[in-house]
């Protein structure tokens, strides 16, 4: 088999976890060319609920659409990290909205990235983007999609009229990345 | 006997180009580039992007919707609509299936083309809203009552809930019956890349239509492929639409050769015409020992345990059923006198098709059902030891 990247990206209902699961499969099934099956999980609640999606990045056909050990693991509440974090690979890369997550001692150390998402969100303009800024940070500490291909995707994703304020949030979410962690 | 006439799709009605779209949206644009022009439902969790989408979509191709009271009126409703010359589905999910097999019923009596949408949710009655299951497979095969044949199609993927349901409105035509889209929760939710081709490489197939001359057409006089052709409302041909047994003429008739003539020749048109129906996919089954059938999301998870047994020095391949209804028993036959044994995963208990498989086996092949009670796919892993166990 190809390279197979699985992406868990997990917090509650309504900070738009699933829609980053679509930018992300977008961004690397159509602006990469390649496959990418992406599969979510939710409660009945329309807000407030556990929630999560699934990503699965190959290079060819997605054949299983499960992750079983994430190699990435995005979360964004503290009970996201508290169920999902024992899933990650032990070499796997948690990235967290560090004032949401507390993280436990006990765990193995991880390559783990933290930001302060719903802030840099709110600094942007709405705390809505929230979800957009983790994408943007995402991008620049993992480097597993390119920064182009997630711009092309959040900009075909979001709400018509929005494009401005979440290329704004994502480029937020990319530099705080790139100057907390990547540039050192 | 009327020609199948094949056209292409519409172009303004078909989003040709690559998408990232969940499979019941998907679904919707495959209805749409089928032709599907009308759709009657009660939105349910988890088909509601299906009809929600289809409203959206109505208004720029033509086509209507309408949210109905309940699910016993959608499902007659669109086959109103059928009459009046459309193509039409209902969509649904457990609870709203069950609701419908009367109508099911009534329009394998009446030869009504037409689709009916289930994403399979785990039940009964209500159960778990948001989470799968394949526990409808029967429901469609028999859910309403007396005899008669269906066509049931699985997909297993995004692209397939399109191409797909395309293959299932053309079904519908070409054999006038309900045809019955069983998708299930996980294939409905999820969203995988999905290229929608050219319209004019999509072959839709169009009603058929008599071109006798209203004097001398009867209504439920069979083709030689047992298939009647049909007239819309409104044409000036005389006929007549019952839910009881009728003559060719469709006028109600009580003696034990009409209903005998009708209901044998509903169950053949199927029986016979079905190595034209039929599609499967075979997957590494060249030399295995042991075939996993499959179906639906359960055939992918499959995929992962026939990974793990290639680990473990066992050559497994898959079958996996596109057509569940009617089912290939033929070629499972075949195929049992090759393998050492067959391994049946699915989203149930009682081994729906497992048991169909089983009755195809006659002996041939131990056949191991892999039960699930629904709200989750199985664990590749406890396939895999049904895989182990079975050779022992």
């Amino acid at each position: 088999m190809d390279k197979r990247i699985e992406i868990r990206i997990a917090g509650f209902g309504g900070q738009g976890v699933i829609l980053m699961g679509i930018i992300l499969g977008k961004a690397w099934a159509l602006f990469e060319g390649k496959e990418a099956a992406m599969t979510q999980s939710f409660g009945p609640e329309a807000r407030g609920g556990a929630c999560s999606a699934q990503v699965v990045l190959e290079e060819g056909k997605v054949l299983y659409p499960y992750t079983t050990q994430a190699d990435i693991l995005v979360a964004m509440s503290q009970e996201a990290y508290n169920v999902y974090a024992s899933s990650l690979k032990p070499e796997g890369t948690l990235l967290i909205e560090e004032e949401l997550v507390k993280l436990e001692k006990a765990l193995p150390a991880l390559r783990t990235f933290a930001i302060p998402a719903t802030r840099l969100a709110e600094e942007a303009g709405r705390r809505m983007v929230t979800n957009i800024v983790m994408l943007g940070f995402l991008t620049a500490t993992t480097g597993i999609v390119s920064k182009d291909a997630m711009k092309q995707a959040v900009e075909s994703s979001v709400p018509k009229g929005t494009e401005a304020l979440n290329l704004k949030a994502f480029e937020m979410g990319y530099t705080y990345g790139l100057e907390r962690y990547v540039a050192n | 006997m009327a020609e199948l006439l094949y056209q292409h799709a519409e172009p303004e009605a078909v989003l040709s180009g690559t998408h990232f779209m969940d499979g019941n949206h998907a679904a919707c644009e495959g209805a749409i580039a089928a032709g599907c022009r009308f759709a009657a439902g009660y939105p349910i969790t988890p088909s509601t992007e299906i009809v929600e989408r289809f409203a959206e979509r109505a208004p720029h191709v033509g086509a209507m919707f309408i949210q109905m009271e309940d699910e016993i009126a959608s499902s007659i409703c669109l086959q109103g609509a059928v009459w009046g010359g459309l193509k039409a589905m209902t969509v649904t999910s457990g609870p709203g299936f069950s609701l419908m097999m009367e109508h099911t019923g009534y329009a394998a009596m009446t030869e009504t083309p037409c689709v009916f949408v289930d994403v399979q949710r785990a039940g009964p009655s209500t159960g778990l809203p948001t989470l799968p299951a394949q526990g409808d497979m029967l429901q469609c095969r028999f859910g309403s009552h007396g005899d008669y044949e269906a066509i049931a199609l699985c997909p297993s993927s995004v692209q397939e809930c399109f191409d797909f349901m395309i293959e299932a409105f053309n079904l519908a035509e070409a054999y006038r019956v309900p045809v019955f889209f069983m998708m299930d929760e996980c294939v409905g939710h999820m969203t995988e890349k999905l290229v929608i081709p050219d319209a004019r490489e999509i072959s839709v197939l169009g009603r058929r239509f008599t071109k006798k001359p209203p004097e001398e057409f009867l209504p439920y006089a069979p083709g030689e492929d047992l298939v009647p052709e049909m007239v819309k409302a409104g044409d000036g041909y005389r006929f007549h639409v019952t839910g009881l047994t009728h003559d060719e003429r469709g006028y109600p008739s009580t003696t034990l050769a009409t209903q005998r003539q009708l209901v044998v020749r509903l169950i053949e048109k199927i029986q016979r015409n079905a190595p034209k129906i039929w599609k499967w996919e075979e997957r590494n089954l060249q030399g295995a020992e042991v075939a996993v059938i499959s179906y639906g999301i359960s055939a992918r998870v499959a995929l992962k345990a026939i990974e793990l047994a290639k680990q473990d020095g066992i050559q497994a391949g898959l079958f996996r059923l596109i057509t569940v209804w009617p089912f290939p028993g033929q070629r499972i036959q075949e195929l049992a006198t090759r393998v050492r044994a067959i391994v049946v995963p699915e989203l149930n208990l009682r081994g729906q098709v497992a048991n169909e498989v089983e009755r195809a086996v006659q002996g041939r092949c131990p056949v191991v059902p892999v039960g699930h009670p629904g709200g989750g796919v199985h664990d590749p892993q406890d396939i895999f030891h049904a895989i182990k166990e079975a050779l022992s």
